[in-house]
């Protein structure tokens, strides 16, 4: 068993865990943070992606054990009380989402992104970005206008 | 899946992890970013008894700007590669390969020792080891070596390294930063490589002294294509070097390609790649 002590949305978690424990499993089954979601469990759906110290990451792709010490934020994390994300309520606002498996996921990737973006990126760029996000119901189109209204926000300050 | 069950170990220097390495040899993996590790733990391709994570090992994620050459610490993230300056300046090569590993999340966790280390053949630093001249910096709790891409890639997931070894630093020749192209055939964004050319080039009296062209994704390891090497220098041409590079293997085909595909792919993307490595150096001459 490790001993860890990780913040997850600004809150102070300590814990033991079996070494072989994911980060998404101690996320949904010790923190009961069940909104980060598991899809494939190799990294390739990008349902599980999280934000630790800032920067995304697979949660099936890390030991819990590794996130020792870090800052881990969740979809739990971006609305305010009631209040959502910008990011959040564009993809309301353009129905970016259907089933909505994969859209924690998608939420911390354009959330990570949108902290990092200058100016807005093109469509193309957008699709790029999110390749590493698998939706099987919308087609893309809307998560795409979505981020797009969300990126555009972002790039000019008005997050 | 979940892994199966090891022992999880986090040394918190180089010492403590060689010790580890000493101690368990085989039985040991090494976790650094784990992006390819996890993965295999989650589908049980490996089931180690001892994991070494090396999250808490401190100075293992510097990059190094030497006279001719630039050291990547073994931890160093994909992401790392990306942004940094002074690979800009003196590895645009590994700037512009860093970007087709996987995604984005990827890119922030996995690392440059890590993938090297694992030696998948289509992965991308392996390839732009070899382009760029690199080796391959061990230690061990005995001692340290150097090992050239051609010593160190032996086969699938199989490298020169010995058990008690840890991957310590991987070093890339810079003078190479001016005439270079690469060019990888994937068949979505993220995925991995079907077939990557990498080329690079130094002038030499005259025209081109050295030429490099390695790729990916035509045998167990990556591999450099002499003849290949040498049409570039005595001609220039990038198509007849995409064309000695196509007739000069024989992949294998699999789900992802055929053997003809895949030569096909080698010849467009060598083509792409010697004529980008040309076209900068003509760019960079004065009267260019």
């Amino acid at each position: 068993m490790v001993e860890i002590a990780v913040e997850v949305n600004g809150r102070a978690e300590t814990a033991e865990v079996d070494g072989r424990m994911l980060l998404s499993d101690f996320l949904r089954g010790v923190l009961g943070l069940t909104g980060t979601h598991v899809g494939c469990e190799h990294g390739y759906c990008g349902s599980c992606t999280v934000l630790v110290d800032g920067a995304s990451a697979r949660s099936c792709l890390m030991l819990a054990a590794q996130a020792n010490g870090s800052s881990v934020r969740t979809v739990e994390g971006l609305a305010d009380g009631e209040e959502l994300s910008s990011i959040q309520q564009a993809f309301k606002d353009c129905h970016g989402l259907q089933c909505g498996f994969c859209t924690p996921g998608l939420l911390m990737t354009v959330t990570e992104i949108a902290a990092e973006v200058a100016s807005t990126p093109s469509r193309h760029q957008i699709r790029e970005q999110l390749a590493g996000n698998l939706c099987r119901c919308t087609g893309y189109h809307q998560i795409v206008d979505a981020v797009e209204q969300a990126l555009d926000q972002a790039a000019g300050g008005g997050r | 899946m979940k892994p199966p069950k090891f022992r999880y170990h986090a040394p918190s220097s180089q010492a403590e992890a060689l010790d580890l390495l000493n101690a368990y040899g085989d039985e040991a993996v090494v976790l650094s970013g784990g992006q390819s590790l996890i993965p295999m733990l989650n589908l049980r391709l490996a089931r180690p008894a001892e994991v070494i994570d090396l999250g808490s090992v401190g100075g293992m994620d510097l990059i190094v700007t030497e006279p001719d050459a630039v050291s990547v610490g073994a931890r160093v993230t994909h992401r790392q590669m990306e942004a940094d300056p002074d690979i800009a300046r003196h590895l645009p090569m590994a700037r512009d390969a860093a970007g087709f590993i996987g995604f984005r999340a990827i890119r922030n966790r996995g690392t440059v020792g890590g993938s090297v280390a694992h030696a998948d053949p289509s992965a991308e630093w392996p390839v732009v080891l070899l382009a760029l001249d690199g080796s391959v910096d061990l230690r061990s709790k005995s001692g340290a070596r150097c090992l050239g891409g051609d010593d160190f890639f032996q086969t699938v997931f199989t490298t020169g390294r010995q058990a008690d070894e840890l991957v310590v630093s991987v070093r890339f020749a810079s003078r190479f930063a001016d005439n270079w192209g690469f060019s990888e055939f994937q068949r979505r964004t993220g995925d991995f490589a079907v077939v990557v050319a990498a080329v690079a080039c130094a002038a030499g009296s005259g025209g081109i002294g050295e030429a490099r062209v390695a790729l990916a994704g035509v045998a167990d390891r990556p591999v450099r294509c002499p003849e290949a090497e040498e049409a570039l220098i005595a001609t220039e041409d990038p198509q007849a070097v995409a064309e000695v590079a196509r007739d000069a293997f024989d992949p294998v085909g699999d789900s992802h390609g055929s053997t003809a595909h895949r030569k096909q792919l080698v010849y467009a993307q060598v083509l792409r790649a010697a004529g980008e490595a040309l076209a900068r150096r003509d760019k960079g001459r004065p009267d260019g």
